[in-house]
């Protein structure tokens, strides 16, 4: 299975990037939880400065390959592009990917590993997008970051969780490979709270970062749940990543419930894999969807089938246990009827990780969501030494805003460690309306208009 | 409906676009092609003892995803025998009675240039253009704009050429000059009919960063190229426009540099030439450009309730006056239109860093000014400082969308007062100093 979009040709790439206004405190920049200096970088493509490209990039964004595939550009950078209004914005995400993939294809190094250590070392629990945008910034800043990644390799779902045709697991690990190389220890197949207590890594570490994600499973609570033919669509998506696709298990009739992205990567990527039929069910109506709207088109262009106000009562199963159907009730009208599987995948939101950050660190405080409570712009929890950033503090956004959080960490870590200021990647500056006057995309991220 | 025909130094042309001597005028078929196009003239690539040529010949400026925006060339003369070009000219007269046909001539001694106009009037030719301009190779043995720069030379050689000539002739000049003037007044006094201008200007125009050989490369060295193409359009038309409005002068003009759509061409007109002629626009995309400037010129006359070309020629020569004579006290400033603004900033930035730090970029909630059709919800604002505003036109220039940044006269309660006149009120102790910017 190719990634959905083809990537951009050198030609089309100059094309491109020459169309862009270069204007100055770009709202792109302002639209990124990254603060990627959009311009500067599209710039320099159109100079045939690619590698120099990418480093503005990288520089301000560890997992700028990933994210060129993964962001959902047209309600970030490419949302707010000033020629998107009546005109075509211009492919930010396609640029970024043709950058970063330049530089990985060339094994380019275009960020530099600090010569001065500080002799601080910092914990990360979670080697997913905060963990990594975290130990990343310590590592330039001089500061030994080690993560602690309960799989077999790093990146979370990134490496696992994201539907294929839209990135590969390759991306993923080739960052893993660019943090480390910027000197972050990565100890795999480490399970914190079995393995490692928190006590343990607060008196060896001179901070901890805690990135830990959310949980795999959620689950209906209606009769006949458990049992063969069901299962959580992420781990459907996962098989995907780690098998062979042949030996993926496809039902004939896959039937997804949920209304968020991955319900759609799910049935999608069913259907692409070659189910003869596959349906998504939503309990409420499609307006309601928290999937991106183009995410629900590509699922339409796929044949997927969808129906709505479709509130799941019970798993139907043959005399044998054997998956059948989902007997559904209509919201709105009360009709019942029953859809009918031979494989159900459930995505119906990650659990939050409550439980096991209380096992961790029993005094963090954690909000009535479950999440860790943090300061956006710090990542400071209610314990001095400990910071959290990704999933497990905002409650699941993007992996962009995952990288973001885990850098402001970092830069607070390295000032609560150093007394210093971490200097952020300098980007454009604004006036006249009072908000912090650098990294504007970074500190306080604006969504375009209309989403 | 506009009559585009015109008669040039008594050359009569169904439109005023000519082609210019050059590689699309080089043969009998090409001229055939452009005449079905719909050109109203051709001038022939310049004949005299062929040449041999180089590869390669061309290069060009490229900006952004814009090509040929300027463009240079080594080539020679024709490398065709005079008598095949002679015979071709025949022909093609022959076939399209109705149309302009120039030959372009560049020889060495008196007895050559006798000799080629001769032989030109015998094919049949409506006139002649003498190539005093090109300024690469030619001029390295004694032709071209060797002699398009030394206007003795030029008047000495025009006056030859009149001596046998019964057809109008059209002296080209070179750019490559101080005064422009000069050089006209040079062929007006040899005896011309008429001037052509501009030919190109010598140029490099790119070296290659790998092999520090500028291009066109040949054989590891390049040379300095003839400059052309839409870049070099404003040198044009203030060379042009220099020769009509020269008191002294006074002949027809034919105007080149730059020339590739109707706008180009009405500009020309509207600076002093009769007719205009086209080469690097047709070696970019065809001879087929001419529909649009016959239908543009045409409809755009219609729109001015003009008959003919000939009411546009020279409009906008006397608005062009030395800068002691313009009004100190005209006042204009920026208005920026918050409704059509994309909020690029881009005006900002310019003003800011290039001209007079007059834009600011403000809340638009807390100003009032709102949100345009594609800025962000919390992004600040481009505004103009209208008490501070130069009224220099940075802004209007650089802004992306057309008609959102306009230039507004603030009416002045000053008379209108020119520099010289402030110096001579100065000098008689009328008028206090104006005071030095802060």
């Amino acid at each position: 299975m190719e990634e959905i979009h083809a990537p951009l040709s050198d030609q089309a790439a100059l094309a491109e990037s020459q169309r862009c206004l270069y204007c100055y405190d770009a709202p792109c920049i302002h639209a990124c939880p990254t603060g990627i200096d959009v311009p500067t970088f599209i710039k320099k493509i159109a100079t045939g400065e690619v590698a120099s490209a990418a480093k503005t990039i990288l520089t301000a964004n560890i997992l700028g390959a990933s994210c060129a595939r993964v962001c959902p550009t047209e309600v970030l950078c490419e949302g707010a592009c000033v020629l998107g209004h009546d005109h075509e914005p211009i492919p930010i995400g396609l640029l970024q990917r043709h950058a970063t993939d330049f530089v990985t294809a060339h094994g380019i190094s275009v960020l530099k590993r600090p010569t001065e250590k500080s002799g601080f070392r910092v914990a990360i629990i979670g080697g997913g997008p905060a963990g990594l945008g975290c130990a990343a910034e310590l590592a330039q800043l001089g500061h030994h970051a080690v993560i602690f990644e309960k799989e077999s390799n790093a990146g979370g779902l990134n490496t696992r969780g994201v539907a294929y045709y839209k990135m590969k697991p390759r991306v993923s690990l080739d960052e893993v490979r660019l943090v480390e190389s910027l000197g972050v220890e990565i100890q795999t197949g480490v399970n914190v709270g079995e393995d490692l207590t928190g006590e343990e890594l607060l008196s060896e570490y001179d901070a901890v970062f805690v990135a830990i994600g959310l949980g795999s499973e959620s689950h209906l609570g209606i009769a006949s749940e458990y049992g063969p033919g069901v299962r959580s669509a992420l781990d459907f998506i996962r098989d995907i990543h780690e098998m062979p696709l042949e030996e993926v298990e496809i039902g004939k009739s896959v039937l997804v419930i949920g209304g968020g992205n991955t319900a759609i990567d799910a049935v999608s990527q069913a259907k692409r894999l070659g189910a003869p039929s596959a349906t998504l069910a939503y309990r409420r109506k499609e307006v309601d969807m928290s999937a991106y709207t183009f995410e629900v088109a590509l699922a339409r262009a796929a044949e997927c089938r969808m129906v709505f106000e479709a509130k799941p009562v019970e798993v139907v199963r043959d005399v044998e246990g054997n998956l059948a159907g989902v007997k559904f009730i209509h919201s709105s009208s009360g009709k019942e009827w029953i859809e009918p599987c031979d494989q159900l995948l459930l995505a119906i939101g990650q659990p939050k990780q409550d439980s096991l950050l209380k096992k961790l660190f029993p005094a963090l405080e954690i909000d009535a969501r479950g999440c860790v409570t943090t300061d956006p712009l710090t990542g400071r929890t209610s314990l001095p030494k400990i910071f959290s950033g990704g999933d497990c503090a905002n409650g699941g956004k993007e992996v962009v805003n995952a990288v973001g959080e885990g850098k402001k960490a970092a830069m607070e870590i390295h000032r609560m460690l150093t007394g210093k200021p971490a200097t952020p990647t300098k980007q454009s500056s604004r006036q006249g309306i009072t908000r912090p006057p650098s990294g504007a995309g970074l500190w306080n991220p604006i969504r375009p208009p209309n989403h | 409906m506009a009559d585009l025909s015109v008669t040039f130094a008594g050359i009569r042309s169904p439109n005023p676009f000519w082609l210019a001597s050059g590689p699309p005028t080089n043969t009998a078929y090409q001229a055939h092609r452009a005449f079905e196009a719909g050109w109203g003239g051709i001038v022939w690539k310049t004949i005299g003892d062929p040449t041999p040529n180089v590869a390669s010949r061309y290069s060009a400026l490229r900006l952004g995803n814009k090509r040929m925006v300027g463009f240079n060339n080594i080539e020679l003369i024709s490398d065709r025998s005079p008598e095949t070009n002679f015979r071709e000219l025949k022909e093609i007269k022959h076939r399209w009675p109705d149309r302009a046909l120039i030959a372009s001539l560049m020889t060495d001694t008196r007895e050559h240039w006798h000799d080629l106009i001769r032989r030109g009037e015998d094919a049949g030719v409506d006139g002649f253009e003498l190539n005093f301009g090109c300024p690469h190779g030619m001029c390295e043995r004694g032709m071209g704009s060797a002699v398009g720069q030394n206007p003795d030379v030029a008047e000495k050689i025009t006056s030859w050429v009149m001596e046998v000539a019964s057809k109008p002739v059209i002296v080209k000049l070179t750019p490559n000059i101080t005064d422009i003037t000069q050089a006209a007044r040079a062929a007006k006094r040899g005896g011309a009919n008429a001037i052509s201008l501009i030919n190109t200007i010598r140029s490099i125009t790119q070296v290659n960063l790998d092999n520090f050989v500028p291009e066109p490369y040949v054989d590891g060295a390049s040379t300095h190229g003839g400059y052309c193409g839409p870049a070099v359009k404003p040198i044009a038309l203030n060379m042009v426009q220099n020769c009509a409005q020269d008191s002294e002068f006074g002949l027809p003009i034919s105007g080149i540099g730059g020339i590739s759509n109707w706008r180009d061409a009405a500009e020309f007109l509207a600076l002093g030439a009769t007719t205009i002629q086209v080469c690097t626009a047709v070696m970019h995309h065809g001879f087929r450009i001419v529909e649009d400037m016959i239908d543009g010129l045409s409809a755009y006359l219609d729109s001015k309730s003009m008959e003919s070309p000939r009411e546009l020629v020279g409009r906008a020569v006397p608005s062009l006056r030395k800068w002691e004579d313009l009004n100190l006290n005209f006042k204009r400033v920026a208005r920026i239109d918050h409704d059509t603004c994309i909020g690029c900033n881009l005006c900002h930035i310019a003003c800011e860093d290039g001209a007079h730090q007059c834009i600011d970029l403000l809340d638009p909630e807390t100003t009032g000014i709102g949100y345009g059709p594609g800025r962000m919800l919390g992004k600040a604002a481009p505004v103009v400082r209208e008490e501070d505003c130069v009224g220099c036109n940075l802004c209007s220039l650089v802004c992306p969308v057309d008609g959102c940044v306009s230039m507004v006269e603030i009416p002045s309660k000053e008379a209108p007062m020119s520099w010289s006149q402030y110096q001579s009120r100065l000098s008689k102790g009328d008028i206090a100093p104006i005071p030095a910017h802060p």
